[in-house]
């Protein structure tokens, strides 16, 4: 049994930050790897992705991109590298090949055992990130067994699917992209796109997520929400990270020869069936897209921005009059599913009574428990908390409050 | 811009306390939102019958309205009936429209949106083919339904395409239509 006031799981930009917020206030502490550094990035991710966000956004607590493309984005190998060099500049002390079995409450504090013995702490951090598993609907067990099945966290490039016709479910960030690069190796691709958002990447001039970082929108706090619930639910822009192309969205898919369908809402006797809202849905995308345009021209205006371009507005999506209701998935043409209906943490491990009724982690701001945090999870503090930009002031205020109480429990 | 709103309070008849007032409670208790909704059909003759509306089960329990509600179906002339009443389709776009006006004025009322005027023209296909059995490959239902608001309120053009939008979003009718839903008919 190993003892250490404060323990953090994961080792991703989550931990790392946090790691290096408590070095910087002199808390001892430990973080727990299941694999290597920025293990996710390294081994959960499809071989084409780039970050969503440019270089110079990737700014950590004592640590930000210094490289030659500020405007670029990143690779899944330049984020391993990024987060090692991240943990090296750090000194972080992690202790990886190092798989957390369970979590159970203490008097004090918390048991954590892992597959290379137990430890004992006192305060405990979660960062083991928001996507650990794919979200797939019920409906999956209905879909007849001659189609492949694939999640996004198992997909890595087109040569893993079958030759023939692609289903891809779910039209975010990861189901556009991957119906794009599908669709470009030759494939018939069928996209369901339910509720979503088209972005373009640059705007008048200036990658989007410029425009959100300076607007502030990135860094808008859960009590400047309505609704932060739903906030929370909100699926990923439609972003592609590069600047071949402006948009990567259900326009730029059927231009592709991809074609859109509504919600996959139900397969019967072998027939996926797709709801008749796309119409709604689409409405509803450029409607938001809109709003978030209109805030961030009024904010250029409201500041006297200068060296922008001209206010710009994008042609509504043809959503065409009706589209496909039912598929059958018994003739052969659809090979594979492909499940890009968003991911979830995995908290399987942490047997403490901290769920809601629906198996989703209750925190405040992240905080989960007296001594227990979570970091990295959508909208957790502010609206960019589960991106690496946004995990350092989380894992500031973190660290400020476990300084806080250390001190109280001290005295 | 909707400075006009700001001078008097805004409202479409909607109790939007009551709704939220009603969200927090279902949030404590979900069990309560489990509504089960009932209509008892009456065959008169031919294609006309009579639908008699009342109780309805909610909030745990069952409930009786003062008055007991009536809708009426028929068919018209041209398919040889007597055309008392609307047909059951068209009872069904009825139900899209109001159902999607009451989404709107809820929402805009939540927005703090005034309504002065709403209309909506719905119209829905149907070969009739598909219902007399003559070819399998037509549908017996709609086979493409419009909707065409006609709306006068203190907002944007954009605020009153996303009222629309919202009211869509969380229309019961809407879902049931655009979505498939299990139904089980047994004979007693």
């Amino acid at each position: 049994m190993k003892r250490i006031g404060t323990l953090i799981i994961g080792a991703g930009q989550a931990g790392l930050a946090m790691s290096r917020c408590l070095s910087d206030r002199n808390i001892p502490h430990v973080v727990l790897e299941r694999g290597e550094i920025a293990n996710s990035w390294r081994h959960e991710r499809w071989d084409s992705l780039r970050l969503l966000t440019p270089n110079w956004q990737s700014r950590l607590p004592g640590f930000a991109y210094q490289g030659d493309d500020p405007d670029g984005f990143m690779s899944m190998p330049e984020v391993t590298r990024f987060l090692n060099d991240y943990a090296t500049a750090s000194r972080a002390t992690v202790e990886d090949r190092t798989r957390v079995l369970s979590v159970t409450r203490l008097d004090n504090g918390y048991r954590v055992a892992t597959d290379r013995g137990d430890w004992n702490c006192g305060t405990l951090i979660l960062a083991t990130g928001a996507c650990n598993v794919a979200s797939v609907p019920a409906l999956a067990a209905d879909i007849p067994s001659r189609v492949d099945q694939i999640t996004a966290l198992d997909y890595r490039n087109p040569d893993q699917l079958a030759p023939g016709g692609v289903l891809v479910v779910g039209a975010s960030a990861t189901g556009v992209q991957l119906a794009a690069e599908i669709r470009a190796a030759g494939h018939e691709v069928i996209l369901s796109a339910g509720e979503h958002i088209r972005m373009p990447r640059h705007y008048r001039g200036r990658d989007i997520q410029w425009w959100m970082d300076r607007a502030g929108i990135q860094t808008m706090q859960v009590d400047e929400v309505d609704d932060i619930d739903r906030a929370r639910r909100v699926p990923s822009l439609q972003l592609i990270g590069s600047h071949a192309q402006r948009f990567c969205d259900l326009s730029s898919l059927a231009a592709q020869g991809v074609e859109i369908v509504g919600r996959l809402s139900a397969v019967r006797d072998g027939t996926a069936l797709f709801s008749g809202a796309l119409h709604n849905h689409c409405a509803l995308s450029d409607l938001k897209m809109n709003r978030l345009l209109d805030t961030l021209d009024a904010w250029a205006e409201d500041t006297g921005l200068s060296g922008v371009g001209p206010v710009e507005r994008f042609a509504a999506t043809p959503c065409p009059a009706s589209s496909r209701l039912s598929l059958y998935l018994g003739r052969g043409h659809i090979r594979t599913i492909l499940w890009a209906t968003g991911f979830r943490p995995d908290y399987s491990w942490l047997h403490l009574p901290v769920f809601d009724r629906k198996g989703a982690l209750m925190h405040r701001e992240g905080l989960v428990a007296p001594g227990l945090y979570v970091l990295g999870l959508p909208f957790m503090r502010q609206r960019n908390s589960a991106l690496i930009d946004g995990v350092g002031a989380d894992a500031t205020a973190l660290a400020d409050h476990i300084l806080c109480t250390r001190g109280r429990s001290a005295a | 811009m909707q400075t006009s709103t700001m001078t008097k309070p805004v409202s479409n008849g909607v109790n939007t306390e009551a709704l939220l007032g009603a969200r927090g409670a279902f949030a404590e208790m979900p069990e309560a939102a489990a509504f089960t909704f009932r209509s008892t059909c009456d065959w008169k003759d031919g294609t006309h019958s009579t639908n008699a509306i009342n109780g309805y089960f909610g909030l745990g329990q069952n409930h009786e309205r003062k008055e007991t509600f009536r809708i009426d179906s028929d068919h018209p002339e041209v398919f040889a009936a007597a055309d008392r009443a609307p047909t059951p389709p068209e009872i069904v776009l009825a139900a899209l429209a109001s159902c999607l006006s009451g989404g709107v004025a809820a929402v805009a009322q939540h927005r703090g949106i005034q309504l002065h005027h709403m209309r909506a023209i719905v119209e829905g296909d149907i070969d009739v083919r598909g219902i007399l059995g003559m070819d399998p490959d037509i549908r017996n239902g709609f086979s493409a339904i419009r909707v065409s608001f006609e709306i006068d309120a203190d907002a944007t053009a954009d605020e009153i395409r996303a009222l629309v939008a919202q009211s869509q979003k969380r229309s019961a009718v809407f879902d049931l239509i655009t979505n498939p839903t299990s139904v089980n008919v047994t004979v007693a």
